[in-house]
């Protein structure tokens, strides 16, 4: 069994959210980092879904239950309100269906976490403006014909989808590539612009 | 034609439960006799034992060499000392089932009627639930509540979701390998082609062919040909023989023209020295009989409602009879009732019998499952 592991700063801050002994499910979940942190350090009862089958053989070998599968087809498998936490770190904006697979993590859990890359931020933005070419950063790095970033959104985005499919946000916060808590918490627009991530707590209505 | 020399009978280490068995069929055994290994030391709180489940010709054997054919034990790359299922943690049991032929109650054993005789066809058809209940007597009689692990592939698989589903509380991890929670008609259909088989051999006499002091070898060996090639996969026999002949001289329809041909004519010769073909036709059929969902109104997930039994599934790429498709299903249906699974294809060009075989990927996997199986369950 491994030992407890130090954590990148973005899983850190979606488990910060964790209730302790909760149960939670994450999606696209590589080598169960986040799972063996939660159950190490808050009690949780995590399990994980992940499509890399070397991942999934890397998570189950360290003991973490983890299922090969994919978000888009295997959330349906699961009963209504299975758990407490479902989260979706990175990954929403390559998923094929991000609104049914948002649907599903609520439906399947009380709470969802969601975090993904802001196409917001002003680099893109400027990039864009300038080059009049579809932007290429730190995050998005891969040419607009082979990223596996189909679905990209903003922070402003993101919120629409909430009001319109009627979530609640509990909890969100723009972070920078590396995870860190960035200062523009408390403005949206601001958080929009200058934040790299988004990171979002919801539940239902 | 000549018959080749059946091994000389075994004394295997058994126990004899005098109670008897009610089988599903609605027979009831009067006595059931289990033939058992076992492996390690069981802990002071009866808490570290793992039953493994052998396959449809496997036996109980699993981590020493066989007193009959000499062999090394069946799954001695995945159990013994330091190995995945460490025998110096954990107390490894493994049982003949029921119906088979290296101990155990089977079509071999004196028919009750005291006739001196043996069963032969008239033993009732068991299933594998049936084989899980008598290998529930046998864990009982260790004073064991709770199986720590249990483990097997193939139709060992099958049992370990009998176990999951009859005795829920008794199991607290789960390895099905390789396996279906129903056997497809395509798997049914190549049990029947040798089955078939055996009752075509003229020595078959009906199913009572010990009267006659002969056995039905050519029907047996081509019953285990026609099952050894859905055990492997085409890449590997391709790789193995290709088109490679064995006797270039010549050209006859019949014979070992072909490296392949003989191949298989060596694995069927050496199967019907250690297997009886009653118990052949015995267990095929209790395979067959195998489908979990319809025990439960066909819903799979129903299996396992309320199951606090934490699952790993393993598959195999190149497998085609038990593909990962059926242990994805599994999956899924644990996913319903919101059960503990882990599930992992490991990829393997060597088929079905991937899971006897040197797999590392898998080797590990498991381990890891066990160890992390092992704190949860609070053994150091």
């Amino acid at each position: 069994m491994s030992r407890p592991r130090k954590i990148r700063v973005d899983l850190k801050l979606i488990a910060d959210l964790v209730a302790p002994g909760s149960r939670v499910l994450d999606i696209g979940c590589a080598d169960g980092t986040l799972i063996d942190h939660l159950y190490r350090e808050k009690g949780c009862d995590a399990r994980g879904i992940e499509l890399d089958m070397q991942e999934v053989q890397r998570a189950v070998a360290h003991g973490m239950p983890v299922m090969q599968g994919d978000a888009d087809t295997e959330l349906v498998t699961y009963p209504d309100g299975a758990f407490d936490y479902v989260i979706l770190s990175r990954t929403l904006q390559a998923v094929e269906k991000p609104r049914e697979v948002l649907a599903q993590m609520l439906r399947i859990g009380t709470h969802a976490i969601v975090s993904f890359p802001n196409f917001g931020h002003w680099t893109l933005r400027l990039q864009l403006l300038l080059n009049g070419r579809m932007p290429m950063t730190a995050g998005w790095n891969r040419m607009w014909y082979e990223t596996p970033n189909i679905h990209p959104c903003t922070i402003s985005d993101f919120f629409a989808l909430c009001d319109k499919d009627g979530y609640i946000v509990e909890d969100w916060l723009a972070a920078d590539e590396e995870g860190a808590r960035t200062p523009w918490r408390r403005s949206r627009k601001l958080a929009n612009l200058f934040g790299e991530q988004g990171l979002f707590l919801l539940r239902k209505a | 034609m000549d018959q080749n020399p059946a091994f000389p009978e075994t004394q295997h280490q058994s126990v004899t439960f005098s109670q008897g068995l009610a089988l599903d069929c609605g027979q009831h055994l009067p006595a059931v006799t289990v033939a058992y290994r076992t492996y390690g030391t069981l802990n002071a709180e009866k808490s570290n034992a793992i039953l493994i489940c052998h396959a449809l010709t496997g036996d109980q054997y699993v981590a020493e060499r066989n007193p009959e054919t000499g062999k090394p034990g069946w799954w001695e790359y995945l159990v013994g000392p330091g190995k995945p299922v460490d025998t110096h943690k954990y107390f490894v049991i493994c049982a003949n089932v029921l119906g088979g032929c290296m101990g155990s109650t089977g079509p071999r054993s004196p028919h009750p009627n005291d006739s001196g005789q043996p069963w032969g066809t008239d033993f009732p058809q068991v299933t594998i639930q049936d084989m899980v209940r008598a290998q529930k007597l046998l864990v009982d009689s260790f004073g064991i509540t709770r199986l720590f692990a249990v483990v097997g592939g193939s139709m060992g698989g099958m049992q370990v979701l009998a176990w999951a589903t009859l005795y829920p509380e008794a199991v607290f991890a789960a390895v099905p390998v390789a396996t279906a929670s129903y056997h497809s008609a395509q798997n049914i259909a190549f049990h029947e082609i040798g089955r078939q088989a055996i009752a075509a051999d003229p020595f078959f006499y009906g199913g009572r062919y010990w009267g006659e002091g002969v056995r039905p070898e050519r029907g047996l060996a081509v019953a285990r040909m026609t099952a050894h090639i859905t055990y492997v996969s085409e890449v590997a026999l391709t790789r193995k023989f290709g088109r490679k002949l064995q006797h270039a001289e010549g050209l006859s329809a019949l014979g070992d023209q072909f490296a392949v041909e003989s191949y298989l004519q060596y694995q069927g010769s050496s199967f019907v020295q250690r297997f009886d073909a009653n118990s052949y036709l015995t267990i095929t059929r209790a395979m067959d009989l195998f489908d979990l969902a319809a025990d439960h109104h066909g819903v799979l997930g129903d299996a396992f409602k309320g199951t606090k039994t934490r699952f790993l599934l393993v598959s195999f790429s190149s497998d085609w009879l038990f593909p990962t498709a059926q242990s994805r299903a599994i999956a899924r249906a644990l996913n319903h009732v919101a059960a503990n699974v882990s599930f992992v294809e490991v990829q393997s060009d060597k088929g079905h019998d991937a899971f006897l075989l040197d797999e590392p990927d898998f080797h590990n996997t498991l381990r890891g499952f066990l160890a992390g199986c092992a704190e949860h369950a609070g053994l150091a």
